[in-house]
């Protein structure tokens, strides 16, 4: 199951760009919510500081606090600790090359020590189906490189692989844009079913993967949180002129 | 308001702005009547091609063969000069460890041992240090000491080996002979390769000084390869939860092996045919011993020691032929680094997302 996130007063910065600007709100658990907005408004750095990624280049700075379930996640924690808890996946699909579909997905728990054959299998099998992969790979899971995919095919092995160390929250940064539309179809679908055991945020370009998957979205613009609110309020009946501008296309 | 999600569902693709006016498409493409503009016919003009095409293609095919020629120059003469030993010892050449020029008795076995030896010695000290100081400079430093720390291991490569060998014999070797040497002895004096007497010039000395000057070949080369793993490879390991060294170990090491094997090959490969440092600090003994801290020789520092003074045909011949030798391990050591390279490839790809 999943929890939520409460983030306060959420400022970042790269180097002297100050690229979010005092973010609040309130993630519910076991829900997609969507991240909207034009490039640089701040969206992506936004999920990388649900997870403390932003903060791996070293130019990044942060502040305010992230409240994950019961955790402070700048506060009571490591960012290693925090991350074990958080599934990411990325923009462009990243499946480690050199290493097998089977040992792709079981990457996660074997780095943190877990041996456990059989426990593992199912785990792999589980994650697989999850992701909707493991009919198309089941054959030559130790056979074929993860890189041997198709483009989808290596997003929904990162998906297996986030899954794989049961988190409570998936990150995803605009998880189908480097995808063709029917894989971006599988992917969405895929958030559809899996929302019910995870806390799901998307990043996404495409406002319509929003509408579809989502029940709460977030506008962003200039590093600031415009508006906030259910899909079907943002996509009807927008608060703000900015965001109703945006989602009719009369900019971005 | 009356926005539908269907509205926002499926925009026609006719409503999409057209952000190229007709005015900006006519200034770019004058169109209509009248001359061709002076761009087209210049383009027109201009013919195929097809004969410089195809004559630098043939220029370049040049290139290429002329690798095979040389090659195939240096074998056959090599050859051609050692024929001598060659028709008198036959492989025995090189499974014979006695070098006995006053008798005329030729056995090359001493420095082949000699050669492999010391390059072994030479790799197990430099690899981790090397792999150790790409780690360190790729994940770890901070930015304004990356530029010095990587120009000072390069500088290491423009040293000439002379100045090695000099170096080695004034500080390197009296350092060995009194401060490390009896330690291993007394630490790993019971595996039988650290044993006395110790004058200082010895196998461990040669390989120490190799380990140094093939250092900058392989940590420049690793370093190369670390760098070109996609920023990526590292996310995903970190966004599992991993440490710093699990990140380096995983989304690092694991991605850049291929390279760092085929660094640590280049490295041998000057190892193999490093002459004039070894000479002036490996003892210059043909000898076959266990012993690091024995004197050894190599193949390079014989032909370079003795050539000088081989008075007849055949004591230049046997030179020769360990030159040939000299020739045919460095080949041999390459064709199974290439099979090693081949056998970690085969499994999984090295091309990385």
């Amino acid at each position: 199951m999943g929890v939520g996130i409460q983030v306060t007063n959420l400022n970042a910065w790269y180097g002297t760009n100050h690229t979010l600007l005092d973010i609040n709100l309130h993630i519910p658990a076991n829900q997609a919510t969507a991240l909207i907005g034009p490039s640089g408004c701040g969206k992506s750095t936004f999920v990388r500081c649900l997870n403390r990624m932003h903060e791996t280049n070293p130019i990044a700075k942060v502040s305010g606090s992230v409240q994950i379930g019961e955790v402070d996640i700048y506060a009571d924690a490591s960012p290693v600790e925090i991350r074990r808890r958080i599934g990411m996946v990325f923009q462009r699909p990243n499946p480690f090359p050199t290493m097998s579909i089977y040992d792709n997905v079981a990457s996660g728990l074997r780095l943190n020590g877990f041996r456990n054959r059989r426990v593992l299998d199912e785990t792999v099998e589980r994650s697989l189906k999850h992701a909707a992969l493991w009919d198309e790979v089941k054959n030559d899971l130790k056979k074929k490189s993860g890189a041997s995919l198709s483009g989808g095919q290596q997003q929904r092995l990162c998906i297996a692989r986030a899954l794989a160390v049961d988190p409570e929250v998936l990150l995803m940064d605009e998880p189908a844009s480097a995808l063709d539309p029917v894989s971006t179809a599988k992917i969405e679908d895929l958030i559809f079913q899996l929302k019910s055991q995870y806390t799901i945020v998307i990043v996404t370009h495409n406002m319509q993967q929003a509408a579809r998957v989502a029940e709460r979205t977030g506008f962003f613009l200039n590093g600031k949180l415009v508006e906030f609110d259910s899909t079907h309020k943002i996509f009807t009946n927008p608060g703000d002129k900015r965001t109703e501008d945006y989602i009719t296309g009369r900019f971005g | 308001m009356n926005f539908k999600i269907q509205d926002v569902r499926v925009p026609a693709p006719s409503d999409a702005p057209l952000h190229a006016s007709p005015d900006a498409l006519s200034v770019a493409l004058p169109a209509g009547s009248g001359e061709p503009s002076a761009i087209r016919k210049f383009l027109l003009g201009r013919g195929s091609s097809a004969m410089a095409d195809k004559g630098f293609g043939w220029l370049m095919l040049l290139c290429a063969f002329s690798i095979f020629g040389i090659v195939a120059l240096i074998a056959t003469e090599l050859i051609l000069r050692s024929q001598m030993t060659i028709s008198k010892f036959g492989l025995k050449f090189f499974f014979d460890s006695a070098w006995d020029p006053v008798n005329g008795n030729f056995g090359a076995l001493p420095f082949v041992y000699g050669t492999l030896m010391s390059s072994l010695v030479a790799l197990v000290i430099a690899v981790p240090l090397a792999v150790g100081v790409s780690i360190f400079i790729t994940e770890m430093c901070p930015g304004f000491l990356r530029g010095p720390l990587s120009f000072l291991t390069e500088l290491l490569a423009a040293i000439p080996s002379v100045v090695y060998g000099l170096w080695a014999v004034f500080i390197l070797v009296p350092l060995l002979r009194e401060h490390v040497d009896p330690i291993l002895m007394r630490v790993l004096g019971w595996s039988g390769l650290f044993v006395a007497p110790d004058f200082g010039v010895h196998m461990l000395s040669a390989g120490v000084i190799l380990s140094i000057m093939i250092l900058p070949i392989i940590s420049s080369l690793t370093r190369e390869v670390m760098t070109s793993v996609p920023h990526s490879q590292r996310e995903a390991v970190l966004a599992l939860g991993a440490t710093r060294w699990e990140m380096i170990r995983m989304g690092v090491l694991r991605n850049a092996r291929i390279g760092i094997v085929g660094s640590i090959i280049l490295g041998l490969g000057r190892a193999l045919g490093e002459t004039i440092a070894v000479t002036m600090v490996i003892g210059n003994n043909p000898q076959i011993v266990k012993n690091l801290l024995a004197p050894g020789y190599s193949m390079a520092s014989v032909i370079a020691n003795e050539f000088s003074e081989a008075s007849d045909d055949m004591y230049r011949s046997a030179l020769i032929e360990i030159g040939l030798a000299l020739f045919i391990v460095t080949i041999i050591v390459n064709a199974l680094a290439r099979i090693l390279v081949w056998a970690v490839t085969r499994g999984a790809p090295a091309r990385v997302a």
